[in-house]
């Protein structure tokens, strides 16, 4: 085998697995590592596959964490109506803030819990605070330290929609991650 | 940032009472939204009062009279264009004048000023039994007009329905202003049941949330998430003097006065999960009643203080208990619904008011603990944080209409409703004062 194949079989080797490792359930598009390693000049005994590990995310000026297409990591969660769980889709937006947090130590964020406006007020704070409870032991099982984590309820004191239709209360039922 | 204030005065109502041609209350600016009344209203005339000073009086105390007896929804209100006469003392009182109309009371009377302020001379005259039931005479200090009149009320619709007038007594209420936007804002504000003389105690950039009276009315509580986090506050109102009492991790919530005023049942999560703790407002220690990991909260008391009734969802859903406070027994109280929350017992500890959720829909209801009955009292829905006057007569409460935030008024048998829509922005979280 020449180096201009085996080269070119390794490049395209590393195409593929990064192609793969770049899927992710969240918002980030899929999309190819822009910069390739080049395999050394010298010719080698055949290697094991180079496997790229997930890009890093890096931050905007508010200090989110972006994924690969630039854009912030999903922060709003959801939920059902006077429910607490976590639906897939969160944990799967919430390990790569885990990844990213693990990382950066220093970092600490607020996580924001939320009711929709409907039954009384003070059990809507307790259920927002039970909200982000959920979302702080997620976190803090994939492995982020409790001390970057602080919880607090809003209840349905603070709405992003404050009308009274079925789909202003879907998108005040919430929680975000304020970094 | 958050400002406090100690009495100062707004210029005029803040809660704007919506004008409506209401028949006996016509082309008054403090007419309201009457939705409900009684079915047979009693007929009654207050006459306007004689002002024995010079010029014009510094308010019209009929008029203030007559709105209170007409937001009873108990009484229809002779308007005073429709009177044949205008008798001041009872010995001016022409009995025909007011029978012919069918009209079974007439309260009459007039004002002078004296030289430490002013004198009201009233009487109630029976039409049918052609009996005055009463002819007494008033004081007050220079400025306390409205007050007087609200005095007169009380006497009136006690004689007339056994039961304590509520008409002198105030209201807590938060305005919130710009919800959703950065411009958001809250007002903690203090007006008299009519309306008039509204106050604002705290604004802030933070929502403000429940507001509760000490029983000698003098001190309020309440939730402020000024310091990014609800924190509970003492505020004594005379003097706008502020104090935080709980600001622990977590919810600090739901404070409300034990009945003998030494005690506040409130709600903490440091502990993991909220549960209702007991503040001694002398010693400052904190006592826990409810320990589980079910949600407890939105404590009240039973009217002998011995007993604390909440909200809490151990059972699934939330539902109403009772805890004895020395005993630490607990019961639950309601059964029918899944969604029962925010309750008040009514002094005679026979019936509870409370948020109960029927087909989706948040309403105020009663339930009569002995029978076990819920009687659903409001037509509105997405109802919020009933408050009952200290007559026991009526609640007031926080709902929703056209979109916006608003307060409305229902008796306790359901009987009579009004709604107190207001200009201002969305009106929230009511609480109605003590006999003051």
């Amino acid at each position: 085998m020449n180096r201009m194949s085996l080269r070119t079989l390794l490049l395209s080797l590393l195409a593929a697995l990064v192609l793969a490792g770049c899927q992710s359930t969240g918002d980030a598009e899929v999309a190819p590592e822009p910069e390739m390693q080049e395999a050394p000049a010298e010719a080698a005994p055949a290697a094991p596959p180079m496997v790229t590990p997930a890009p890093r995310p890096v931050t905007n000026e508010e200090g989110f964490p972006l994924d690969a297409s630039g854009r912030p990591i999903g922060y709003v969660f959801y939920f059902e109506f006077d429910r607490t769980e976590l639906t897939p889709r969160a944990r799967a937006l919430l390990a790569e803030h885990a990844e990213y947090l693990k990382e950066n130590g220093s970092v600490r964020i607020t996580i924001q819990g939320h009711a929709d406006e409907r039954g009384t007020r003070e059990y809507n704070l307790a259920l927002g605070e039970r909200r982000a409870s959920a979302v702080r032991d997620y976190l803090q099982s994939m492995g982020v330290a409790s001390s970057q984590l602080r919880i607090v309820s809003y209840g349905e004191e603070r709405p992003v929609d404050p009308r009274s239709t079925e789909s202003a209360w879907s998108k005040n039922r919430r929680v975000e991650l304020a970094y | 940032m958050v400002l406090a204030f100690s009495g100062r005065r707004l210029p005029s109502l803040l809660l704007l009472w919506v004008a409506l041609a209401l028949g006996p209350l016509a082309r008054g600016e403090l007419a309201i939204e009457i939705t409900q009344g009684v079915d047979a209203p009693v007929p009654v005339a207050v006459v306007p009062f004689a002002w024995q000073g010079r010029g014009r009086p510094p308010e019209d105390l009929g008029k203030i009279i007559r709105f209170d007896l007409a937001r009873s929804g108990q009484f229809a209100m002779t308007a005073p264009e429709d009177m044949l006469s205008l008798p001041s003392r009872p010995e001016e009182l022409y009995v025909r004048d007011w029978r012919v109309q069918g009209i079974a009371y007439v309260l009459l009377g007039s004002v002078r000023p004296t030289e430490s302020g002013l004198e009201a001379r009233y009487a109630l005259f029976d039409v049918f039994a052609e009996r005055l039931l009463f002819d007494e005479t008033l004081e007050a200090p220079p400025g306390q007009l409205r007050a007087l009149a609200h005095r007169i009320s009380d006497r009136a619709y006690e004689q007339l329905t056994g039961i304590p007038g509520a008409f002198s007594t105030r209201l807590l209420y938060v305005v919130a202003q710009n919800i959703a936007t950065e411009a958001e804002t809250f007002r903690l504000e203090m007006a008299d049941a009519d309306g008039a003389n509204a106050q604002t105690l705290l604004k802030s950039r933070e929502p403000i949330l429940s507001a509760s009276w000490s029983p000698d009315g003098q001190t309020v509580v309440y939730v402020s998430f000024e310091t990014g986090k609800p924190a509970i506050y003492l505020q004594e109102i005379a003097t706008g003097r502020r104090e935080k009492l709980t600001d622990f991790e977590g919810l600090n919530g739901s404070p409300v006065f034990s009945p003998d005023g030494k005690q506040l049942a409130l709600v903490l999560s440091a502990g993991g999960n909220p549960d209702i703790f007991v503040l001694d407002l002398e010693t400052r220690k904190l006592r826990q009643l409810t320990r589980h990991f079910a949600i407890d909260t939105e404590p009240s008391w039973t009217a002998d203080g011995e007993a604390v009734i909440f909200t809490s969802n151990r059972g699934g859903g939330p539902q109403i208990y009772k805890m004895n406070v020395r005993s630490r027994a607990i019961e639950r109280l309601t059964f029918v619904g899944d969604y029962n929350a925010r309750a008040r017992m009514l002094a005679d500890g026979r019936y509870l008011i409370f948020v109960h959720r029927q087909d989706g829909i948040f309403h105020i209801a009663t339930q009569d603990l002995e029978r076990g009955t819920v009687q659903i009292l409001t037509e509105t829905s997405l109802d919020e944080s009933p408050s009952v006057a200290p007559n026991g007569s009526m609640a007031i409460y926080a709902t929703r209409s056209n979109g916006r935030g608003i307060l409305a008024v229902v008796s306790i048998d359901g009987r009579v409703k009004y709604r107190l829509p207001s200009t201002e922005g969305d009106v929230r979280e009511p609480a109605w004062s003590p006999f003051l």
